[in-house]
């Protein structure tokens, strides 16, 4: 698996100066991690070189092009509306259930005992298009191990705020409010998972689920929660929004899969956003099998969709 | 219920009709082209200028149906002449939809088979667009002619092809299921005009010795 160093990358792949001195910062982390025996984070490039270079999307396609039921449920109303009226400080992020130190944080202090760290990933939406997205954030798994969680922990369960006067779109039951999310511990602890809390060097826009959201690159994106006010460790399967709103289209687990369909459409292929010409073909895990796929060997993905 | 206008006032309106229809049949696709070059379009123009036409086409359809409602309650017969080209404006955006459609999918005709096939929501789709089609050949006074009583039951079609358009709508939406039931609503307010008239009709065509020419093409 190659990875591109930044004198590799032509010009017209160069974004913003921003981005290729975070590219820098980036290749570091991974080498870091590398270092710790955890398998580099092969975001910007796959195997395979030959077709499809991974170009970070714009900063007007990743914050005008959202799905943030929240505040609406057209893709460009949460550009509109959320910076408006949703207010991200102060910022309480609840720690509880089955851990040993659970704790109300205000969001700075949840943050700063961390080193922001820049991640280039691929987000897949489950209606078929993707974006590449240049995160800033900090590993979920460190910020999980302050709270911890007890070895009966199998799960842990993520909540967006409730507040219909923040978010508009909670006043209609278009999904159940408040949005859930769950990981297994495993998911959760993975090096891959993010707390993002900024894109492109600067802090989350409101409608990109500010001031902090989940980023879990090989599932579909629903599962990368936004706007989260509770994190709780629980020894049961957390319902997920989605599939309480559709429990025969969307599962729990949500890995990208090309061979398993949405019941209505393919996810075969699907439009990355800035490419008008060529459709992508879906790779599973969204590309990270080789950091993921051993989580779920053994099961079947047709099953647990 | 019926606010017969006065015969200068019909006079003006019958003046009016051609060229607001063709003013409101543009109007979509003038919007869409603005908003492509003022770089309001999405950051998925495709999936956008889809939406766009689709939408396009089912409110055309449901004008179109509200030609016949409008000149029964009204009295102004002069509307029917909105009728045919207002379905040939749905025609066209079904088009538009359909060449936009088949451009996101990159000309992949065995995805595209597999899709129409597979799909429920891409089947209705695609079924309207197939009568859509079959009614705007037949549109013209040729084929009036030609067909004669046989061209009012086939244009009755443009029934399912309206609903087929209402369905294909709600089984696309992902979730948000509030405006493709305003167009189920719309629809079957159109439709309740037609089940009275329906009885009431098979008196009318077998008074009538001469075809139906389109100024006189009974309300349907």
């Amino acid at each position: 698996m190659l990875i591109r160093k930044p004198d590799d990358i032509p010009s017209s792949e160069i974004t913003d100066e921003k981005v290729y001195l975070s590219r820098r910062q980036w290749l570091a982390a991974a080498g870091a991690v590398a270092l710790s025996g955890v398998p580099a984070l092969a975001a910007c490039q796959d195997g395979d070189d030959d077709a499809q270079p991974d170009k970070p999307n714009t900063w007007e396609q990743i914050t005008t092009y959202n799905n943030f039921y929240e505040f609406g449920t057209d893709k460009e109303e949460p550009a509109r509306l959320a910076p408006r009226s949703l207010r991200t400080r102060p910022w309480t992020v609840v720690m509880d259930g089955l851990c040993r130190k659970p704790a109300r944080y205000n969001f700075d202090d949840l943050i700063r005992p961390h080193r922001i760290q820049d991640r280039t990933y691929r987000l897949r939406c489950v209606e078929a298009w993707s974006m590449v997205v240049p995160w800033n954030g900090i590993p979920l798994r460190d910020v999980l191990r302050r709270a911890e969680p007890l070895p009966s922990a199998r799960f842990v369960e993520f909540t967006t705020l409730l507040d219909p006067n923040q978010m508009p779109g909670q006043r209609r039951a278009v999904l159940d409010w408040p949005y859930l999310e769950g990981l297994r511990m495993d998911e959760a602890m993975h090096p891959l998972a993010l707390l993002a809390t900024g894109i492109y060097g600067k802090p989350l826009p409101a409608q990109n689920g500010a001031p902090l959201r989940l980023v879990v690159p090989w599932k579909y994106g629903f599962k990368s929660i936004k706007s989260i006010v509770r994190i709780r460790f629980t020894d049961r399967q957390p319902r997920n929004t989605w599939n309480v709103s559709a429990p025969g289209e969307y599962g729990f687990y949500a890995n990208v899969n090309p061979r398993v369909d949405h019941p209505r459409w393919s996810q075969a292929n699907e439009r990355r956003i800035g490419e008008l010409f060529r459709r992508r073909a879906t790779l599973p895990f969204n590309g990270y099998a080789d950091q993921v796929a051993s989580m779920y060997a053994g099961m079947d993905l047709r099953r647990n969709y | 219920m019926a606010f017969r206008p006065s015969p200068r006032a019909e006079r003006i309106l019958n003046r009016l009709v051609k060229p607001a229809v063709w003013i409101g049949g543009l109007w979509p696709l003038a919007l869409v082209v603005v908003a492509v070059v003022t770089g309001t379009i999405s950051a998925n123009p495709l999936e956008d200028v889809t939406d766009r036409t689709g939408k396009a086409v089912i409110i055309l359809l449901m004008v179109t149906l509200a030609v016949s409602p409008v000149r029964r309650l009204s009295g102004w017969n002069g509307v029917i002449a909105a009728r045919r080209p207002l379905g040939l404006f749905a025609f066209f955006y079904a088009c538009l939809h359909f060449l936009i459609y088949l451009f996101d999918h990159t000309f992949s005709w065995g995805l595209i088979v597999e899709d129409v096939v597979e799909h429920p929501y891409v089947t209705a789709g695609f079924a309207a667009l197939l009568i859509l089609a079959a009614l705007a050949v037949t549109s013209t006074k040729g084929w009036i002619r030609r067909l004669g009583k046989g061209w009012q039951k086939l244009h009755r079609l443009v029934y399912l092809a309206a609903g087929l358009g209402v369905i294909h709508f709600l089984w696309a939406v992902k979730k948000d299921l509030r405006e493709p039931l305003v167009y189920a609503a719309v629809f079957a307010v159109l439709m309740a005009f037609r089940l009275p008239l329906l009885q009431k009709k098979r008196k009318k065509t077998e008074i009538r010795a001469r075809p139906p020419v389109e100024r006189d093409a009974p309300a349907v």
